[in-house]
């Protein structure tokens, strides 16, 4: 099993990368819109 | 002032279900990948890597090629929209985080394989380059001016940078360098590692647009709150120089 920690960290690093970037940009979005009325957001 | 405290601002019933369909996809794509697929002869465990390696990297090629049309689209005066340019800020954003999780997966891929993190040959030597190329590209639309000219600047370089991409695809072609060929399109996987590598694509495929959807709504909102703070900052002076004229 000398490959598995190289595996493992790979997905890891992937999952987790995704997962800040995820949780950062709803962040940016949650920020932003207590600024911005609702009727300025065409897509609701 | 508006609060939307539980729900997120940016969505919709559409990006809902996309995202859980990509959440559902990703899990598939982990038990698939670490546990259901087997081993490769050659490479053993290290095949696993393929999973999100291959998938990583042909969705930072979708991104920056929708980066470009979408620049292409901003800058041909019938189709000019901002929210073109907000796609392909966000398009580019998604592809560099890809394209980074597709240089750090391929970098423990090589040390498994070839012993080493890294060697200068052309395939990662050019993808280093894309990847520092659009690293810049989001750093230029960060300057300053306003939303057209940031829109116009980024759009030009776009245009240049996804010329690159071509040249990463190819370089395993053309030069013959030590990362592999193209184990897809020799055949070299069937079966489970072929399905395993299917879920991959698809997954972060489904990942990407809710990215982008996502990302191009909160450039928008925060366009919107640049705009408000301009008009306010503009009222206000007003106000002093009529202050100042009574």
């Amino acid at each position: 099993m000398k490959q598995a920690p190289f595996v493992i960290s790979s997905y890891a690093i992937t999952l987790s990368g995704i997962g800040v970037y995820v949780w950062r940009m709803l962040a940016r979005a949650r920020r932003a819109a207590q600024q911005v009325p609702p009727e300025e957001r065409p897509w609701t | 002032m508006t609060s939307t405290p539980r729900t997120t601002p940016t969505g919709t019933t559409f990006t809902r279900w996309l995202g859980a369909a990509a959440l559902v996809g990703i899990v598939w794509l982990v038990v698939f990948g670490l546990v259901l697929s087997p081993d490769d002869r050659v490479q053993k465990e290290g095949v696993r890597i393929l999973y999100i390696h291959v998938p990583s990297a042909w969705l930072a090629y979708l991104a920056f090629g929708v980066t470009g049309l979408s620049s292409a689209a901003y800058l041909f005066r019938r189709t000019r929209s901002m929210t073109w340019d907000r796609i392909a800020g966000a398009s580019a954003e998604v592809g560099v985080l890809f394209m980074g999780i597709a240089l750090v997966t391929g970098s423990l891929w090589g040390r498994i394989s070839w012993g080493t993190y890294w060697t200068w040959d052309s395939r990662l030597t050019t993808t280093a380059f894309l990847f520092i190329t659009y690293v810049g590209y989001l750093a230029v639309r960060d300057l300053g001016g306003t939303h057209q000219q940031r829109a116009r600047r980024s759009a030009v370089l776009a245009l240049l940078a996804v010329c690159e991409v071509p040249l990463v695809h190819f370089s395993v072609k053309w030069w013959r360098p030590l990362h592999q060929q193209e184990s897809v399109a020799e055949g070299k996987l069937s079966g489970l590692m072929l399905f395993s590598l299917f879920v991959g694509i698809v997954s972060f495929t489904l990942l990407y647009v809710w990215l982008v959807l996502h990302r191009q709504r909160v450039l928008a909102l925060e366009d919107a709150v640049d705009d408000r703070g301009l008009d306010a900052a503009l009222a206000a002076r007003r106000a002093e120089a009529e202050g100042v004229a009574s």
